[in-house]
Protein backbone atom coordinates (compact mmCIF):
# COMPACT_ATOMS: atom_id res chain seq x y z
CA UNK A 1 0.00 0.00 0.00
CA UNK A 2 2.88 2.40 1.09
CA UNK A 3 4.82 1.07 -1.77
CA UNK A 4 2.64 1.87 -4.14
CA UNK A 5 1.36 5.62 -3.23
CA UNK A 6 5.59 5.91 -2.83
CA UNK A 7 5.35 4.79 -6.37
CA UNK A 8 2.42 7.17 -7.92
CA UNK A 9 4.44 10.12 -5.71
CA UNK A 10 7.57 9.11 -7.49
CA UNK A 11 6.10 8.61 -10.92
CA UNK A 12 4.97 12.33 -10.63
CA UNK A 13 8.06 13.53 -9.60
CA UNK A 14 9.95 12.15 -12.25
CA UNK A 15 7.07 13.41 -14.86
CA UNK A 16 7.73 16.89 -13.26
CA UNK A 17 11.74 16.75 -13.20
CA UNK A 18 11.90 15.87 -16.83
CA UNK A 19 9.44 18.47 -18.17
CA UNK A 20 11.19 20.82 -16.17
CA UNK A 21 14.69 19.71 -17.35
CA UNK A 22 13.70 19.22 -21.32
CA UNK A 23 10.69 21.35 -21.38
CA UNK A 24 9.18 18.44 -23.16
CA UNK A 25 6.81 18.20 -25.59
CA UNK A 26 4.60 15.86 -27.49
CA UNK A 27 3.79 15.98 -31.18
CA UNK A 28 1.49 13.78 -32.10
CA UNK A 29 1.74 13.81 -36.57
CA UNK A 30 0.38 10.89 -37.75
CA UNK A 31 -1.68 9.69 -35.07
CA UNK A 32 -4.19 10.60 -31.83
CA UNK A 33 -3.72 9.06 -28.38
CA UNK A 34 -5.97 6.00 -28.07
CA UNK A 35 -7.10 3.61 -25.82
CA UNK A 36 -6.29 0.99 -28.13
CA UNK A 37 -3.51 -1.50 -27.57
CA UNK A 38 -0.41 -0.45 -28.85
CA UNK A 39 3.20 -0.96 -29.36
CA UNK A 40 5.07 2.02 -29.53
CA UNK A 41 8.79 1.84 -31.08
CA UNK A 42 10.90 4.51 -30.46
CA UNK A 43 15.33 5.65 -31.16
CA UNK A 44 17.14 4.88 -28.17
CA UNK A 45 19.97 6.71 -27.44
CA UNK A 46 19.56 7.52 -23.12
CA UNK A 47 18.57 6.01 -20.30
CA UNK A 48 15.47 8.87 -20.05
CA UNK A 49 13.91 7.40 -23.62
CA UNK A 50 11.20 5.50 -22.37
CA UNK A 51 10.76 8.16 -19.19
CA UNK A 52 10.57 10.55 -21.72
CA UNK A 53 8.09 8.73 -23.96
CA UNK A 54 5.84 7.74 -20.81
CA UNK A 55 5.72 11.23 -19.67
CA UNK A 56 4.50 12.59 -22.91
CA UNK A 57 1.41 9.69 -23.13
CA UNK A 58 -1.65 11.51 -21.36
CA UNK A 59 -2.45 10.39 -18.11
CA UNK A 60 -4.79 6.97 -18.74
CA UNK A 61 -2.80 5.84 -21.27
CA UNK A 62 0.40 6.22 -19.26
CA UNK A 63 -1.29 3.56 -16.46
CA UNK A 64 -2.11 0.68 -19.81
CA UNK A 65 1.61 1.54 -20.92
CA UNK A 66 5.17 -0.78 -19.90
CA UNK A 67 8.07 -0.09 -21.01
CA UNK A 68 10.58 -2.75 -21.68
CA UNK A 69 13.98 -2.33 -20.19
CA UNK A 70 16.85 -4.34 -19.70
CA UNK A 71 16.63 -6.75 -16.35
CA UNK A 72 21.05 -6.45 -15.78
CA UNK A 73 20.35 -2.56 -15.46
CA UNK A 74 16.88 -2.48 -13.88
CA UNK A 75 17.47 -4.63 -10.97
CA UNK A 76 20.68 -4.20 -10.20
CA UNK A 77 19.95 -1.70 -6.95
CA UNK A 78 17.26 -1.27 -4.84
CA UNK A 79 16.59 2.49 -6.21
CA UNK A 80 16.08 1.22 -9.72
CA UNK A 81 13.89 -1.83 -8.78
CA UNK A 82 11.89 0.34 -7.07
CA UNK A 83 12.05 2.82 -10.20
CA UNK A 84 12.01 0.10 -12.83
CA UNK A 85 9.32 -2.23 -11.36
CA UNK A 86 7.09 -0.20 -9.27
CA UNK A 87 6.86 3.06 -10.74
CA UNK A 88 7.10 2.21 -14.65
CA UNK A 89 6.04 -1.38 -14.01
CA UNK A 90 8.41 -1.91 -16.64
CA UNK A 91 8.44 -5.30 -18.42
CA UNK A 92 12.04 -7.06 -17.26
CA UNK A 93 13.84 -8.26 -20.17
CA UNK A 94 16.84 -10.47 -19.86
CA UNK A 95 19.74 -9.52 -22.61
CA UNK A 96 22.06 -11.91 -21.61
CA UNK A 97 21.12 -14.68 -23.57
CA UNK A 98 21.14 -17.25 -20.51
CA UNK A 99 17.30 -18.32 -21.33
CA UNK A 100 16.15 -17.95 -18.22
CA UNK A 101 12.74 -16.26 -18.38
CA UNK A 102 12.32 -16.36 -21.89
CA UNK A 103 14.04 -14.97 -24.48
CA UNK A 104 13.02 -11.47 -25.13
CA UNK A 105 10.68 -11.07 -28.20
CA UNK A 106 8.82 -14.06 -26.25
CA UNK A 107 8.65 -12.23 -22.81
CA UNK A 108 6.79 -8.98 -25.21
CA UNK A 109 4.57 -11.32 -26.88
CA UNK A 110 3.20 -12.86 -23.63
CA UNK A 111 2.59 -9.34 -22.75
CA UNK A 112 0.58 -8.34 -25.69
CA UNK A 113 -1.24 -11.06 -25.77
CA UNK A 114 -2.01 -10.33 -22.04
CA UNK A 115 -3.75 -6.75 -23.32
CA UNK A 116 -0.68 -4.87 -22.09
CA UNK A 117 0.92 -1.61 -24.32
CA UNK A 118 4.24 -1.26 -24.47
CA UNK A 119 7.09 0.95 -25.32
CA UNK A 120 10.37 -1.06 -27.15
CA UNK A 121 13.88 0.08 -28.83
CA UNK A 122 13.99 -1.90 -31.71
CA UNK A 123 17.60 -1.44 -31.46
CA UNK A 124 17.95 -3.47 -29.21
CA UNK A 125 20.55 -1.37 -27.46
CA UNK A 126 21.34 1.64 -26.78
CA UNK A 127 22.87 4.22 -29.79
CA UNK A 128 25.84 6.08 -28.00
CA UNK A 129 27.68 6.51 -31.22
CA UNK A 130 27.31 9.10 -33.62
CA UNK A 131 25.12 7.16 -36.10
CA UNK A 132 21.22 8.60 -36.26
CA UNK A 133 19.56 5.11 -35.89
CA UNK A 134 21.15 1.56 -35.59
CA UNK A 135 19.95 -1.15 -38.06
CA UNK A 136 17.07 -2.55 -36.23
CA UNK A 137 16.58 -6.07 -34.73
CA UNK A 138 14.08 -8.64 -35.74
CA UNK A 139 11.79 -8.33 -32.62
CA UNK A 140 9.88 -5.57 -33.94
CA UNK A 141 9.07 -8.38 -37.40
CA UNK A 142 8.38 -10.90 -35.19
CA UNK A 143 6.06 -9.20 -32.59
CA UNK A 144 4.04 -7.63 -35.61
CA UNK A 145 3.70 -11.46 -36.71
CA UNK A 146 2.55 -12.74 -33.64
CA UNK A 147 0.24 -9.86 -32.71
CA UNK A 148 -1.01 -8.50 -35.63
CA UNK A 149 -4.13 -6.49 -33.91
CA UNK A 150 -1.64 -4.50 -32.05
CA UNK A 151 -1.08 -0.83 -33.52
CA UNK A 152 2.08 -0.21 -33.77
CA UNK A 153 3.12 3.25 -33.58
CA UNK A 154 6.83 4.82 -34.59
CA UNK A 155 8.10 7.16 -32.10
CA UNK A 156 11.24 9.55 -32.34
CA UNK A 157 12.42 11.36 -29.55
CA UNK A 158 14.37 14.11 -30.27
CA UNK A 159 17.67 15.82 -28.77
CA UNK A 160 17.77 13.80 -25.57
CA UNK A 161 20.63 12.31 -26.40
CA UNK A 162 22.54 15.52 -25.82
CA UNK A 163 20.59 16.14 -22.60
CA UNK A 164 23.05 13.35 -20.56
CA UNK A 165 25.24 12.19 -22.88
CA UNK A 166 27.32 8.75 -22.33
CA UNK A 167 29.58 9.25 -19.19
CA UNK A 168 28.48 12.32 -18.06
CA UNK A 169 27.60 13.54 -14.58
CA UNK A 170 25.04 16.68 -15.35
CA UNK A 171 22.27 17.05 -17.30
CA UNK A 172 21.74 19.95 -20.14
CA UNK A 173 18.24 21.51 -19.81
CA UNK A 174 17.34 21.16 -23.58
CA UNK A 175 14.73 21.04 -25.01
CA UNK A 176 13.44 17.85 -26.49
CA UNK A 177 10.43 16.95 -28.47
CA UNK A 178 8.46 12.88 -28.87
CA UNK A 179 6.77 12.88 -31.88
CA UNK A 180 4.34 10.17 -32.53
CA UNK A 181 4.14 8.77 -35.96
CA UNK A 182 1.43 7.21 -38.58
CA UNK A 183 0.73 3.18 -37.39
CA UNK A 184 2.11 1.12 -39.28
CA UNK A 185 1.03 -2.40 -39.83
CA UNK A 186 2.94 -5.85 -41.43
CA UNK A 187 1.64 -6.40 -44.71
CA UNK A 188 -0.06 -9.61 -46.36
CA UNK A 189 3.25 -11.60 -47.03
CA UNK A 190 5.92 -8.70 -46.33
CA UNK A 191 8.86 -10.29 -45.11
CA UNK A 192 11.03 -9.38 -42.39
CA UNK A 193 13.95 -7.03 -44.77
CA UNK A 194 11.06 -5.29 -46.22
CA UNK A 195 8.93 -4.65 -42.67
CA UNK A 196 12.07 -3.56 -40.76
CA UNK A 197 13.49 -1.04 -43.74
CA UNK A 198 9.84 0.55 -43.79
CA UNK A 199 9.52 0.53 -40.03
CA UNK A 200 13.13 2.26 -39.57
CA UNK A 201 11.81 4.56 -42.90
CA UNK A 202 8.52 5.51 -40.32
CA UNK A 203 11.01 6.31 -37.85
CA UNK A 204 13.55 8.71 -39.35
CA UNK A 205 10.35 10.28 -41.00
CA UNK A 206 9.89 12.13 -37.51
CA UNK A 207 13.19 13.38 -37.45
CA UNK A 208 12.51 17.55 -37.90
CA UNK A 209 13.71 18.56 -40.42
CA UNK A 210 16.86 20.62 -39.40
CA UNK A 211 17.80 16.76 -38.39
CA UNK A 212 17.06 15.33 -41.93
CA UNK A 213 20.13 15.78 -43.82
CA UNK A 214 23.27 14.59 -41.82
CA UNK A 215 25.45 17.38 -41.00
CA UNK A 216 28.25 15.90 -42.77
CA UNK A 217 26.77 15.87 -45.79
CA UNK A 218 25.73 19.19 -45.67
CA UNK A 219 29.04 20.54 -44.97
CA UNK A 220 29.88 18.42 -48.06
CA UNK A 221 27.42 19.55 -50.02
CA UNK A 222 28.34 23.30 -49.85
CA UNK A 223 32.13 23.17 -49.74
CA UNK A 224 33.07 23.96 -53.36
CA UNK B 1 -3.72 59.32 -1.47
CA UNK B 2 -0.18 59.75 -1.21
CA UNK B 3 1.18 58.04 -4.02
CA UNK B 4 4.77 58.99 -5.13
CA UNK B 5 5.52 60.05 -9.32
CA UNK B 6 7.17 57.07 -9.91
CA UNK B 7 3.96 54.81 -8.94
CA UNK B 8 1.67 57.08 -10.88
CA UNK B 9 3.91 56.92 -13.80
CA UNK B 10 4.48 53.46 -13.75
CA UNK B 11 0.51 52.91 -13.02
CA UNK B 12 -0.22 55.56 -15.87
CA UNK B 13 2.03 53.20 -18.54
CA UNK B 14 0.55 49.54 -17.45
CA UNK B 15 -2.83 51.80 -17.59
CA UNK B 16 -2.36 52.92 -21.09
CA UNK B 17 -0.80 49.43 -21.98
CA UNK B 18 -3.75 47.55 -20.92
CA UNK B 19 -6.00 50.44 -22.99
CA UNK B 20 -4.06 49.01 -26.10
CA UNK B 21 -4.43 45.68 -25.37
CA UNK B 22 -8.38 45.59 -24.40
CA UNK B 23 -9.11 47.19 -27.95
CA UNK B 24 -6.49 44.49 -29.25
CA UNK B 25 -9.14 42.21 -27.95
CA UNK B 26 -12.31 44.08 -28.95
CA UNK B 27 -11.13 44.01 -32.08
CA UNK B 28 -9.69 40.52 -32.03
CA UNK B 29 -13.08 39.07 -30.98
CA UNK B 30 -15.12 41.33 -33.21
CA UNK B 31 -13.05 39.62 -36.79
CA UNK B 32 -13.70 36.20 -34.98
CA UNK B 33 -17.25 36.86 -34.98
CA UNK B 34 -17.75 38.51 -37.80
CA UNK B 35 -15.13 37.78 -40.69
CA UNK B 36 -14.50 34.54 -39.96
CA UNK B 37 -18.13 33.90 -37.85
CA UNK B 38 -16.82 31.55 -35.62
CA UNK B 39 -15.09 29.62 -37.44
CA UNK B 40 -11.21 28.38 -37.37
CA UNK B 41 -9.20 30.92 -39.36
CA UNK B 42 -5.13 30.49 -39.19
CA UNK B 43 -5.00 34.78 -39.60
CA UNK B 44 -7.12 35.88 -36.73
CA UNK B 45 -6.60 33.03 -34.52
CA UNK B 46 -2.86 33.64 -34.91
CA UNK B 47 -3.82 37.31 -34.02
CA UNK B 48 -6.09 36.42 -30.95
CA UNK B 49 -3.48 34.19 -29.77
CA UNK B 50 -0.76 36.88 -30.04
CA UNK B 51 -3.13 38.90 -28.23
CA UNK B 52 -3.45 36.74 -25.41
CA UNK B 53 -0.13 36.19 -24.71
CA UNK B 54 0.33 39.71 -24.92
CA UNK B 55 -2.24 39.79 -21.67
CA UNK B 56 -0.19 37.00 -20.09
CA UNK B 57 3.54 38.45 -21.02
CA UNK B 58 2.39 41.95 -19.53
CA UNK B 59 0.96 40.43 -16.14
CA UNK B 60 4.31 39.10 -15.82
CA UNK B 61 6.22 41.87 -16.44
CA UNK B 62 3.86 44.03 -13.68
CA UNK B 63 4.34 41.31 -11.49
CA UNK B 64 8.03 41.66 -12.09
CA UNK B 65 7.76 45.34 -11.18
CA UNK B 66 5.85 44.76 -8.21
CA UNK B 67 8.42 43.01 -6.53
CA UNK B 68 11.25 45.96 -7.49
CA UNK B 69 15.09 44.92 -8.73
CA UNK B 70 15.17 41.38 -7.47
CA UNK B 71 12.25 40.65 -9.76
CA UNK B 72 12.77 41.82 -12.28
CA UNK B 73 16.27 40.23 -12.26
CA UNK B 74 14.69 37.12 -11.33
CA UNK B 75 12.10 37.67 -14.43
CA UNK B 76 15.02 38.22 -16.93
CA UNK B 77 17.36 35.52 -15.43
CA UNK B 78 14.39 32.59 -16.21
CA UNK B 79 13.68 34.30 -19.80
CA UNK B 80 18.01 34.22 -20.26
CA UNK B 81 17.36 30.28 -19.29
CA UNK B 82 15.07 29.92 -22.11
CA UNK B 83 16.34 31.67 -24.58
CA UNK B 84 19.21 29.88 -24.08
CA UNK B 85 17.64 26.75 -23.88
CA UNK B 86 16.35 27.03 -27.09
CA UNK B 87 18.98 28.22 -29.19
CA UNK B 88 21.61 25.35 -28.01
CA UNK B 89 18.87 23.21 -28.88
CA UNK B 90 18.91 24.36 -32.35
CA UNK B 91 22.87 24.44 -32.47
CA UNK B 92 24.84 21.57 -33.64
CA UNK B 93 26.81 20.07 -31.01
CA UNK B 94 28.69 16.90 -29.94
CA UNK B 95 29.31 15.04 -27.10
CA UNK B 96 32.68 17.29 -26.46
CA UNK B 97 30.87 19.95 -25.88
CA UNK B 98 29.05 18.36 -22.60
CA UNK B 99 31.20 20.60 -20.73
CA UNK B 100 30.93 23.98 -21.87
CA UNK B 101 27.44 23.84 -22.59
CA UNK B 102 26.76 22.73 -18.45
CA UNK B 103 29.49 25.51 -18.05
CA UNK B 104 27.32 28.09 -19.92
CA UNK B 105 24.02 27.01 -18.18
CA UNK B 106 25.46 26.47 -14.61
CA UNK B 107 28.19 29.15 -14.31
CA UNK B 108 27.48 31.80 -17.14
CA UNK B 109 23.98 32.37 -16.71
CA UNK B 110 23.95 32.38 -12.89
CA UNK B 111 27.51 34.50 -12.46
CA UNK B 112 25.97 36.98 -14.79
CA UNK B 113 22.78 37.95 -13.02
CA UNK B 114 24.92 37.82 -9.53
CA UNK B 115 26.95 40.57 -11.16
CA UNK B 116 24.06 42.17 -12.27
CA UNK B 117 22.70 41.69 -8.99
CA UNK B 118 25.20 43.34 -7.02
CA UNK B 119 26.00 45.88 -10.23
CA UNK B 120 29.30 45.49 -10.77
CA UNK B 121 29.17 47.05 -13.81
CA UNK B 122 33.22 46.69 -14.62
CA UNK B 123 33.13 42.56 -14.52
CA UNK B 124 29.49 41.88 -16.22
CA UNK B 125 30.27 44.35 -19.04
CA UNK B 126 33.06 41.51 -19.64
CA UNK B 127 32.59 38.75 -18.41
CA UNK B 128 30.50 36.84 -20.95
CA UNK B 129 32.80 38.38 -24.09
CA UNK B 130 36.52 38.05 -22.34
CA UNK B 131 36.20 35.33 -19.86
CA UNK B 132 33.51 32.87 -21.27
CA UNK B 133 34.94 33.50 -24.27
CA UNK B 134 37.76 31.86 -23.70
CA UNK B 135 37.32 29.65 -21.15
CA UNK B 136 34.54 27.90 -23.24
CA UNK B 137 36.60 26.66 -25.80
CA UNK B 138 38.91 25.25 -23.32
CA UNK B 139 36.66 23.31 -21.83
CA UNK B 140 35.36 22.29 -25.61
CA UNK B 141 39.20 21.13 -26.38
CA UNK B 142 39.34 19.19 -23.09
CA UNK B 143 36.33 17.53 -24.33
CA UNK B 144 39.14 16.40 -26.98
CA UNK B 145 37.09 16.37 -30.55
CA UNK B 146 37.83 18.35 -32.95
CA UNK B 147 35.33 17.99 -35.77
CA UNK B 148 34.26 21.56 -36.89
CA UNK B 149 35.50 22.51 -33.47
CA UNK B 150 35.54 26.24 -34.54
CA UNK B 151 32.26 26.28 -35.74
CA UNK B 152 30.78 24.44 -32.30
CA UNK B 153 32.49 26.19 -30.21
CA UNK B 154 31.22 29.74 -31.61
CA UNK B 155 27.82 28.66 -31.63
CA UNK B 156 28.06 28.10 -27.85
CA UNK B 157 30.08 31.69 -27.81
CA UNK B 158 26.79 33.46 -29.38
CA UNK B 159 24.34 31.67 -27.60
CA UNK B 160 25.70 32.83 -24.41
CA UNK B 161 26.32 36.73 -25.82
CA UNK B 162 22.64 37.24 -27.15
CA UNK B 163 21.18 34.82 -24.64
CA UNK B 164 22.35 35.74 -21.58
CA UNK B 165 24.76 38.54 -22.56
CA UNK B 166 22.50 41.02 -24.18
CA UNK B 167 19.26 39.89 -22.34
CA UNK B 168 20.79 40.68 -18.74
CA UNK B 169 21.14 44.16 -20.21
CA UNK B 170 17.10 45.22 -19.84
CA UNK B 171 17.72 44.52 -15.77
CA UNK B 172 21.05 46.42 -16.04
CA UNK B 173 19.38 49.54 -16.90
CA UNK B 174 18.51 49.82 -13.07
CA UNK B 175 21.44 49.95 -12.02
CA UNK B 176 22.59 53.59 -13.87
CA UNK B 177 22.51 56.42 -11.82
CA UNK B 178 21.11 59.14 -13.70
CA UNK B 179 20.82 62.56 -11.56
CA UNK B 180 17.13 63.39 -11.21
CA UNK B 181 15.62 60.30 -11.79
CA UNK B 182 16.82 58.22 -8.70
CA UNK B 183 14.37 55.59 -8.20
CA UNK B 184 12.54 55.51 -11.24
CA UNK B 185 15.06 53.38 -13.51
CA UNK B 186 12.22 50.94 -14.19
CA UNK B 187 11.00 53.45 -16.45
CA UNK B 188 13.63 52.91 -18.02
CA UNK B 189 12.84 49.18 -18.60
CA UNK B 190 9.45 50.33 -19.38
CA UNK B 191 10.39 52.29 -22.11
CA UNK B 192 12.46 49.72 -23.44
CA UNK B 193 10.12 47.43 -23.82
CA UNK B 194 6.92 49.43 -24.80
CA UNK B 195 8.76 51.18 -27.76
CA UNK B 196 10.84 47.49 -29.35
CA UNK B 197 7.53 45.06 -28.59
CA UNK B 198 5.01 48.02 -29.94
CA UNK B 199 7.82 48.68 -33.01
CA UNK B 200 7.37 44.92 -33.62
CA UNK B 201 3.62 45.28 -33.46
CA UNK B 202 2.73 48.16 -35.49
CA UNK B 203 5.74 46.77 -38.05
CA UNK B 204 3.11 43.75 -38.18
CA UNK B 205 0.27 45.83 -38.34
CA UNK B 206 1.63 48.31 -40.86
CA UNK B 207 2.92 44.96 -42.50
CA UNK B 208 -0.42 43.04 -43.24
CA UNK B 209 -2.50 46.10 -44.10
CA UNK B 210 0.03 47.62 -46.79
CA UNK B 211 2.92 45.51 -47.29
CA UNK B 212 4.02 45.23 -50.50
CA UNK B 213 8.14 44.75 -51.28
CA UNK B 214 9.55 42.52 -49.03
CA UNK B 215 12.72 43.66 -47.58
CA UNK B 216 14.91 40.50 -46.92
CA UNK B 217 12.57 37.85 -49.26
CA UNK B 218 15.49 35.33 -48.26
CA UNK B 219 15.51 36.27 -44.54
CA UNK B 220 12.03 37.06 -43.72
CA UNK B 221 8.80 36.64 -46.05
CA UNK B 222 7.08 38.84 -43.40
CA UNK B 223 8.94 41.58 -43.68
CA UNK B 224 8.02 44.72 -46.02
CA UNK B 225 9.22 47.71 -46.58
CA UNK B 226 5.42 49.21 -45.81
CA UNK B 227 5.52 47.61 -42.72
CA UNK B 228 9.20 48.82 -41.47
CA UNK B 229 8.89 52.29 -42.11
CA UNK B 230 5.38 52.48 -40.73
CA UNK B 231 6.37 50.49 -38.05
CA UNK B 232 9.47 52.31 -37.04
CA UNK B 233 8.07 55.84 -38.08
CA UNK B 234 4.99 55.36 -35.57
CA UNK B 235 7.12 53.54 -32.89
CA UNK B 236 9.64 56.50 -32.93
CA UNK B 237 6.29 58.41 -32.15
CA UNK B 238 5.39 56.53 -29.48
CA UNK B 239 8.33 56.74 -27.75
CA UNK B 240 8.49 60.87 -28.25
CA UNK B 241 4.94 60.68 -26.60
CA UNK B 242 6.37 58.24 -23.75
CA UNK B 243 9.08 61.62 -22.80
CA UNK B 244 7.00 62.21 -19.71
CA UNK B 245 7.99 58.65 -17.91
CA UNK B 246 11.90 59.42 -19.14
CA UNK B 247 14.54 61.43 -18.37
CA UNK B 248 14.94 62.20 -21.81
CA UNK B 249 12.96 65.45 -23.86
CA UNK B 250 10.83 64.52 -26.76
CA UNK B 251 13.69 64.78 -29.06
CA UNK B 252 16.09 62.74 -26.85
CA UNK B 253 13.16 60.41 -26.69
CA UNK B 254 12.53 59.81 -30.46
CA UNK B 255 15.97 59.91 -31.31
CA UNK B 256 16.09 56.90 -28.43
CA UNK B 257 13.16 55.41 -29.68
CA UNK B 258 14.24 55.62 -33.52
CA UNK B 259 17.79 53.86 -32.43
CA UNK B 260 16.13 50.81 -30.27
CA UNK B 261 13.46 50.22 -33.59
CA UNK B 262 16.34 49.73 -35.84
CA UNK B 263 18.17 47.91 -33.76
CA UNK B 264 15.14 45.80 -32.85
CA UNK B 265 15.10 45.51 -36.77
CA UNK B 266 17.88 44.26 -37.52
CA UNK B 267 17.87 41.91 -34.35
CA UNK B 268 14.86 40.18 -35.82
CA UNK B 269 16.89 40.07 -39.09
CA UNK B 270 20.05 38.40 -37.91
CA UNK B 271 17.58 35.86 -35.45
CA UNK B 272 15.62 34.73 -38.84
CA UNK B 273 18.91 34.40 -40.75
CA UNK B 274 19.96 31.81 -38.08
CA UNK B 275 17.18 30.38 -37.86
CA UNK B 276 16.72 29.69 -42.11
CA UNK B 277 20.17 28.35 -41.27
CA UNK B 278 18.93 25.31 -39.35
CA UNK B 279 15.61 25.04 -41.45
CA UNK B 280 13.29 25.64 -38.85
CA UNK B 281 10.01 28.55 -38.30
CA UNK B 282 10.43 29.37 -35.41
CA UNK B 283 12.80 28.75 -31.65
CA UNK B 284 10.09 27.15 -30.03
CA UNK B 285 6.57 26.36 -28.83
CA UNK B 286 6.56 28.51 -25.83
CA UNK B 287 4.24 31.46 -26.17
CA UNK B 288 1.18 30.48 -28.40
CA UNK B 289 1.09 32.80 -31.13
CA UNK B 290 4.78 33.88 -31.27
CA UNK B 291 6.90 31.12 -31.44
CA UNK B 292 9.51 30.60 -28.51
CA UNK B 293 11.05 33.10 -26.13
CA UNK B 294 13.48 33.85 -28.46
CA UNK B 295 11.08 34.52 -31.68
CA UNK B 296 9.35 37.31 -29.21
CA UNK B 297 12.93 38.61 -27.90
CA UNK B 298 15.21 38.65 -31.23
CA UNK B 299 14.11 42.62 -31.02
CA UNK B 300 14.93 43.54 -27.60
CA UNK B 301 18.17 41.07 -27.32
CA UNK B 302 19.88 43.51 -29.90
CA UNK B 303 18.13 46.92 -28.78
CA UNK B 304 19.09 46.17 -25.13
CA UNK B 305 22.71 46.62 -25.14
CA UNK B 306 23.14 49.85 -27.01
CA UNK B 307 19.86 51.55 -25.36
CA UNK B 308 21.95 50.72 -22.14
CA UNK B 309 25.00 52.64 -23.19
CA UNK B 310 23.59 55.55 -24.73
CA UNK B 311 22.11 55.93 -21.34
CA UNK B 312 25.35 54.93 -19.96
CA UNK B 313 27.78 57.20 -22.22
CA UNK B 314 24.81 60.64 -22.07
CA UNK B 315 23.09 60.47 -18.99
CA UNK B 316 25.50 59.05 -16.17
CA UNK B 317 28.19 61.60 -15.19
Amino acid sequence: MLRRALAVVAGKLIIGAAGLLTGVRAIWSGTTPKAEQTLYFANHTSHGDFVLLWATLPPDLRALTRPVAGQDYWMASKVRQFIGADVFNALMIRRDGSGQGGNPVDQMKEALEGGDSLIMFPEGTRNTGDEILLPLKSGLYHLARACPTVRLVPVWIENLKRVLPKGTLVPIPLACTVRFGTPIQLAEGEDKTGFLARARAAMLDLRPEYDRVPEQEKAAATTP
Amino acid sequence: MNISPFTQTTLQLFGGVAGVLILASAIGATLKWRVAQGRPHSVIDNLNARVNAWWLMVAVIGLAFAFGKGGVIVLFYLISFYALREFISLAYTRRGDHHAIAAAFYIGLPVQYFLVWIEWYGLYSIFIPVYAFLVLPILAAVGGDTQRFLERTSKIQWGLMICVFCISHVPALLTLQIPGFEGRNLLLIAFLVIVVQGSDVLQYVWGKLFGKRKVAPELSPSKTWEGLVGGVASATALGAALYWATPFNPWQAALMALTICLMGFFGGLVMSAIKRDRGVKDWGSMIEGHGGMLDRLDSVIFAAPIYFHALRYWWVP
